[in-house]
């Protein structure tokens, strides 16, 4: 056992705090925040990914026959850490740790020449097509179909929450192939440009204000047979099967742990009634729990990174960090919003608005996170039934 | 990094889980806590045989070498046993204190005779003041010639009424800190004007109070030097507090399996409780419960075993499992139902004991102050 990073580990991470302390302007993830549904701002963080590509620290985890570095495993956790602490702009990120990974293990030749590159290097930027206005948490009742037409398919149908679409030039999606077997056996996965006629795109605002998610419609697109991933009918379980690392979100709490120091930071140098808040000692056993929930959160992380490094069966472990961590950060939306009173509802660009509005914006945005990815309520049915054997 | 056992400390959990799967049942914990003893000596016997009391001290005292790491792999397996005996207050209250501050001949004298199950130790620390704090401390202990004159009153000492020694904290002197004149005694238990009395427990963990009445102690039983006990008492109430979280990952691993199995087999309406959404989601909570307090109790075991700095992380571990242990057996309760309530079942023996555990060297409030101030803030 060893909760220590080794000398090398820590002479990286103090590279990487340098060259991003050199890539972003300064006071970022402090005074200066990254607002991703800002086109303005993506294309920065376009530029900052490509950057990151060519110094060959985007896709770290793939093989180097991929383009990739091979790291070895707990080094790769603490560069995501570090990224993820100085709440890095990375985008595309799906692509790198979801489609990339799968067309490696599925995907023809030709489709590993046509596509990883693009990915590797940060160029291309590929939106995720699996949620339905009627297939949220029950996905697999989708609906988009796909009907072979000579060596092509037609493409038909909607999807929705469908992340950046308006800045991504390929998609990838779970379609459904056969409509007459059970509902998982009948699902293929494709790989479409975004350019194909018939694809529209239909911004869906959220309660932030934010252009983050969209509205795909597929209106009889025409797909190549080299854009269907895999078997036909597998898509399901390519789409879902396998944990790997790329998709455990072990780095997410150092996002929340980033803001608390942003709290704690506020909290000392804010008087109110004459005595800095962080003297108040309500304020104090707030915020201190808000730092025990972050490296339990992290103490979780590691948890499953060491599931997942060796190579043993999925059990409850990661379901429960997405569980924990998503609610973690809602609660520190709210101590945010207890901490900073009155002041807690000015929206990032408002006048006097602490923290450059990050708390009125942290407070929605963490509404969406046990929600998106599998809701809480979803996350731990799947920990009682796959993780612990209790009957649907 | 690297957050799993060692192979060593795998074996040590399987084989404390199976000698305690037959030797500490749950009809002995139930005895225990009406006993007169309150543990059982011939188990603790056996544990002195398997290495077990001197797990933490070196071979030259008897002990097997081992550290707090290892200490916390044991210890979490007797709180999924409900260990009864004065286990903790020997081994950690008054053992280890002994290895950090003793002299040479109090080290020769002591550490043997625990580890070969021959001396039983506590702390009496806490007094009607009921605080952690130093200004707690109001016993006195007065210089005449070669001996310490104590006086005071101290509560909830667990296993006094057995304890051949009491290592007993009281006021040497003052000066401008609370924690100024403080002086850590090695007292005999049977010594001429100790007076123990028990006091009824939520856990039935046989805590007393010790009155002490011109109690003499010679000079030479004074552990560490007179006037600066209290980093001493410090370190005792650390390594308590982190002996406790691993305790209780133990009892929250036994509640959340009872209540798991519970919810396999017991069947209303026709299917199995577990089938329902709401039992579902109470155990799936527990899972978060369980494993985070394992893990955030293993980081600062493994710290202390390794001597480096971990006051932030012992904080961290006792304000999360404190509360953690605390839903677990909270939410068994509510999968369990009615049975869950009675002395029968077993369920209320970690309930009562968490509750003990929670409470022990501080719960949360106290030490997410502690960790604020860690904070700056």
């Amino acid at each position: 056992m060893d909760w220590k990073w080794s000398q090398e580990e820590t002479a990286f991470q103090q590279e990487v705090r340098e060259y991003l302390k050199g890539e972003l302007p300064s006071g970022w993830g402090k005074t200066v925040f990254y607002d991703q549904d800002d086109d303005e701002q993506f294309k920065f963080a376009h530029e900052f990914t490509k950057k990151l590509a060519k110094r060959g620290w985007l896709v770290v985890s793939w093989s180097k026959d991929y383009g990739g570095q091979d790291w070895p495993f707990w080094k790769q956790v603490l560069f995501y850490e570090e990224l993820a602490y100085a709440g890095a702009p990375v985008v595309g990120i799906n692509a790198v740790r979801y489609l990339g990974p799968t067309i490696m293990l599925y995907g023809t030749e030709e489709q590993k020449r046509m596509h990883l590159p693009g990915i590797a290097s940060g160029e291309i930027v590929w939106c995720q097509g699996y949620s339905e206005p009627n297939s949220g948490s029950d996905l697999a009742s989708l609906q988009t179909s796909a009907l072979e037409d000579g060596d092509d398919f037609i493409i038909n149908g909607q999807k929705i929450w469908t992340s950046g679409a308006q800045h991504s030039q390929w998609v990838f999606l779970l379609a459904r192939t056969d409509p007459t077997v059970p509902k998982h056996k009948g699902i293929s996965y494709f790989l479409a440009d975004m350019k194909t006629p018939g694809i529209t795109v239909q911004p869906l605002i959220d309660m932030t204000g934010g252009h983050h998610f969209n509205q795909v419609f597929f209106d009889n697109i025409r797909v190549p047979r080299s854009g269907l991933l895999g078997e036909k009918n597998r898509g399901w379980y390519m789409a879902t099967t396998t944990l790997s690392f790329e998709r455990a979100g072990v780095e997410g709490p150092m996002h929340a742990k980033r803001m608390l120091e942003n709290l704690v930071e506020y909290a000392k140098q804010t008087t109110r009634n004459g005595k800095p808040l962080s003297k108040d000692p309500v304020i104090r056993q707030k915020l201190a729990q808000m730092a025990v929930e972050v490296d339990v959160a992290r103490a979780i992380a590691y948890r499953v990174a060491t599931a997942i490094n060796n190579k043993q069966v999925p059990g409850p472990e990661s379901p429960a960090l997405k569980v924990f961590r998503s609610e973690l950060s809602q609660r520190l939306g709210q101590v945010g919003m207890e901490l900073l009173g009155l002041y807690g509802q000015l929206k990032p660009g408002s006048k006097w608005a602490p923290l450059q509005g990050q708390i009125e914006n942290l407070y929605l945005t963490s509404i969406s996170s046990t929600i998106a990815a599998g809701t809480s309520e979803i996350q731990r049915n799947i920990i009682a039934e796959r993780g612990l054997g209790l009957p649907r | 990094m690297d957050i799993s056992l060692s192979e060593a400390q795998e074996l040590l959990q399987q084989s404390a889980h199976n000698f305690l799967q037959k030797e500490c049942s749950l009809r002995l914990v139930r005895a225990m806590e009406e006993d007169a003893k309150g543990y059982d000596p011939e188990l603790w016997k056996q544990m002195g045989d398997l290495g077990w009391l001197g797990l933490v001290f070196p071979e030259a005292y008897d002990g097997t070498g081992g550290n707090m790491m290892d200490l916390a792999v044991l210890l979490e397996e007797f709180g999924r046993a409900l260990v009864p005996g004065p286990f903790i207050p020997t081994v950690v209250q008054v053992g280890l204190p002994l290895l950090w501050a003793g002299s040479e001949g109090q080290k020769r004298e002591h550490l043997p005779k625990i580890a070969g199950g021959e001396l039983i130790g506590t702390l009496a620390l806490y007094e009607p003041t009921v605080t952690s704090e130093p200004s707690g401390v109001e016993a006195t202990a007065i210089r005449q010639g070669d001996h310490y004159v104590l006086n005071g009153t101290k509560l909830c000492v667990p296993y006094a009424h057995v304890a051949d020694c009491l290592l007993t904290v009281a006021r040497t002197g003052g000066g401008a800190a609370p924690a100024d004149g403080i002086t850590l005694f090695l007292v005999d238990g049977k010594s001429v004007g100790v007076t123990t009395t028990k006091l009824g427990t939520i856990a039935d963990d046989h805590q007393c109070e010790v009155i002490l009445q011109d109690v003499r102690v010679p000079a030479s039983h004074v552990l560490g030097d007179p006037g600066t006990g209290w980093a001493i008492v410090q370190a005792i109430l650390a390594y308590g507090a982190v002996a406790r979280c691993a305790e209780m990952v133990g009892i929250a691993q036994q509640a959340f399996e009872i209540s798991l199995n519970y919810a396999k087999t017991r069947v209303q309406f026709g299917r199995p409780i577990g089938s329902f959404q709401a039992i579902k989601h109470k155990l799936a909570n527990m899972v978060i419960d369980v494993d985070g307090s394992r893990y955030i109790t293993y980081r600062a075991a493994w710290l202390l075993g390794e001597g480096l700095p971990a006051a932030q992380e012992t904080a961290v571990a006792k304000a999360w499992t404190s509360e953690a242990c605390r839903r677990v057996v909270k939410e068994a309760h509510q999968v369990h139902g009615g049975i869950g309530y009675t002395k029968e079942y077993d369920l209320q023996l970690y309930t009562r004991r968490a509750k003990a555990a929670e409470i022990a060297f501080d719960g949360a409030d106290a030490h997410r102050e502690a960790l604020a101030t860690l904070l700056n803030l």
